[in-house]
């Protein structure tokens, strides 16, 4: 259990600036992945403030612009795995899958010092690798996942490739619960659990929302503890706005591949969205009196 | 030239259409408002099944329905109706030639959702499978007329379809035919055959062209399989000093090939420049900056026809602005993903 006050208060601080940087963004932009932010900001504070061990990258890094994609032969293409610290047997690594929380964990990378302070200047503009939906290029991103319910089953290669170099790190995965409804999900759960992935840890925002709005208008996932372990693995079910409770779920010795189902409010932090349930997917404003308000709440946020 | 902008030409339109039409489905995948159908879910509840992100299944489940009668209209992106459910089009709808329509929006790089949202070579796979046809629309009119064409057909249909602001390019009492291509204007020089979105792109260079006594014979094409309409092999068989084809696509496999295998089959010829994707990934931006970075816009057809010509024709880009009808789908990059 992690009662470290200091680890604690400076994972807060990486939350609040994930929604403050979010909010800011859609504002100036007409626009963003708000919800994501605020459902999500304690979880990737939690992971990147505390429970993964990268790397340092010296001073937060200056987003590359787009140079071209992987082509055969060519091995100058780079990817957001840089953002994370060099990779070595004892660090972790980090697999982000759902693609569309770009902007928060660019964010997240931002508060860490990660990511240069401006990076969010570069966020969907021509020629750019800060895009709005990750790819392999794109900071904190080492592989493309916006076709989503992709990145379980490549990081369960990873795991596999880092069990057969006997490497000691975690292989963390940074899930969405629209993923749940993909067949592919249960295909990694399934194949992690038999290859013995024990190093393969999950973390999944359950915010219980998608698209088309709450999930169980679109296609049911509950129960989706039950689900998980019947395919083998360790399933710890928690509030995910709670910070020490994520830390000692994410420190927890298991024998399984793990996962942490985080339940998450994806209003939290932001109230009036409320008013825009039942659909809570992207933010875009109605016009200028939602955006006014909106910048009301900014200022709230920033006091 | 300027045209009138239709919002959401789909949205009402596919309503109306269904009103009289109970075997009419719609299946969804979690993008029912992004492929402008959730107004029809609140117009027909009974007639819209959500089936969550799960693209696989929910092939499955249409072809189970359209073997029981109902014809299923499956709304999503263009990627996620092909990509990962391939065998399951294949083995489930396209062998069994079922009446399952697939809808797919944001077909090439319209999107800036980058490589994982852009069908860059889904005409090329679609069009190796046997019994599909494939239909991609090019404005308004054939937003709204291309729903009736695809209904009548016997088999499975996959249409390349467009949202949000949508030019009115052809008259609304000028419907899509199917396997008919439009003739836009007629000429000897060269042949000029585009579809989808590039039509409107390429409308900008054709008066230049023309103002420079380039004679040109331009063909927009809706349908792209089958791939057998006379008026094609015709305009083909005319060009004296080139054929071009311009595709919101990879050059390989989709109209640049179609166009180039009747032409192979009929002997026709004179060199083919195919613009388009040249085999390469795309990533996340605006369609103009893509089109601009990948020689897919109105200027890249300039430079093709004056290869074609082995002439320069001085048309530089401040008049090519000038014939840009609207800021390309200005609101492009809001539209959610
Ligand atoms: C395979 C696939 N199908 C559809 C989409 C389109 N899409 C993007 S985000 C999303 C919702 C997924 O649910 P979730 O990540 O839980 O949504 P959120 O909580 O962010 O609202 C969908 C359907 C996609 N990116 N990939
Ligand atoms: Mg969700």
């Amino acid at each position: 259990m992690s009662d470290h006050p200091a680890e604690i208060k400076e994972i807060e601080r990486i939350a609040k600036g994930i929604r403050r940087r979010v909010l800011e963004h859609s504002i100036a932009n007409n626009g963003g992945y708000m919800s994501q932010a605020c459902s999500s900001a304690e979880l990737l504070a939690s992971l990147y403030g505390g429970i993964l061990n990268f790397a340092p990258v010296g001073q937060p890094i200056d987003p590359p612009t787009f140079i071209g994609v992987p082509e055969v032969g060519i091995h100058t293409y780079k990817t957001g795995q840089q953002f994370h610290g060099a990779p070595g047997d004892q660090y972790d690594r980090l697999i982000s899958s759902p693609a569309h929380y770009a902007l928060v964990i660019y964010s997240a990378l931002i508060e860490t010092k990660r990511l240069r302070e401006d990076g969010l200047e570069h966020f969907n503009r021509d020629g750019s690798t800060v895009e709005m939906i990750g790819a392999e290029h794109s900071p904190g991103f080492e592989t493309t996942t916006g076709s989503l319910a992709q990145a379980l089953s490549q990081a369960g290669g990873i795991a596999l490739a880092r069990k057969l170099k006997k490497e000691k790190g975690n292989t963390w995965v940074f899930m969405s619960d629209g993923e749940f409804q993909e067949g592919q999900t249960y295909e990694a759960l399934q194949a992690a659990k038999f290859h013995g992935l024990d190093k393969l840890r999950v973390i999944v925002d359950v915010n219980l929302n998608q698209c088309d709005g709450p999930m169980d208008t679109v296609m049911r996932i509950e129960p989706l503890a039950d689900r998980i372990r019947a395919f083998g693995w360790d399933v710890t079910v928690l509030d995910g706005h709670d910070i020490p409770a994520i830390l000692a779920a994410a420190r927890e010795a298991t024998n399984n591949p793990h996962v942490l189902l985080c339940y998450t409010d994806p209003v939290r932090g932001l109230a009036i969205m409320e008013e825009r349930k039942p659909t809570l997917h992207y933010l875009r404003f109605t016009g200028a009196d939602e955006r006014a308000k909106y910048e009301k709440a900014y200022q709230e946020m920033v006091k | 030239m300027s045209y009138e902008i239709v919002a959401r030409p789909h949205q009402q339109n596919f309503i109306d259409w269904a009103k009289d039409k109970p075997k009419v489905l719609v299946l969804s995948a979690d993008l029912t408002n992004s492929c402008e159908v959730g107004k029809w879910r609140d117009t027909y509840p009974d007639r819209f099944f959500s089936m969550g992100m799960a693209e696989q299944n929910m092939l499955g489940f249409a072809a189970g329905l359209a073997r029981e009668g109902f014809e299923p209209w499956l709304h999503t992106f263009s990627v996620f109706l092909y990509r990962r459910p391939l065998d399951q089009l294949q083995m489930s709808v396209a062998y069994p030639s079922l009446k399952v329509r697939l809808v797919g929006f944001l077909p090439g790089i319209m999107t800036p959702g980058g490589v994982t949202h852009q069908a860059i070579e889904d005409i090329a796979i679609v069009r190796a499978i046997p019994n599909m046809t494939i239909l991609e629309v090019g404005d308004a009119t054939e937003v709204e007329s291309v729903i009736e064409v695809a209904h009548e057909i016997d088999g499975p249909v996959y249409i390349r379809m467009l949202r949000g602001e949508v030019s009115r390019i052809f008259p609304k009492d000028e419907p899509f035919v199917l396997n008919t291509a439009r003739i836009l204007s007629t000429g000897s020089d060269i042949t000029l055959i585009t579809s989808g979105i590039m039509t409107e792109e390429a409308l900008r260079a054709i008066p230049l062209l023309q103002d420079r006594g380039v004679s040109v014979s331009h063909l927009h094409v809706s349908t792209l399989k089958p791939f057998t309409d006379p008026r094609i092999i015709s305009a083909l068989k005319s060009a004296k000093h080139g054929i071009i084809t311009m595709e919101n696509h990879s050059i390989i496999g989709g109209l640049g090939s179609a166009v180039a295998e009747v032409m192979a089959e009929n002997g026709i010829g004179v060199p083919l420049q195919r613009i388009g994707l040249k085999d390469t990934y795309a990533h996340g931006a605006s369609q103009k900056y893509l089109m601009a970075e990948y020689f897919m816009d109105a200027q890249a057809l300039i430079r093709a026809v004056e290869n074609a010509l082995g002439r320069k024709l001085n048309i530089d880009e401040a008049e090519l602005e000038e014939q840009r009808s609207v800021t390309v789908h200005s609101s492009a990059k809001a539209e959610a993903l």
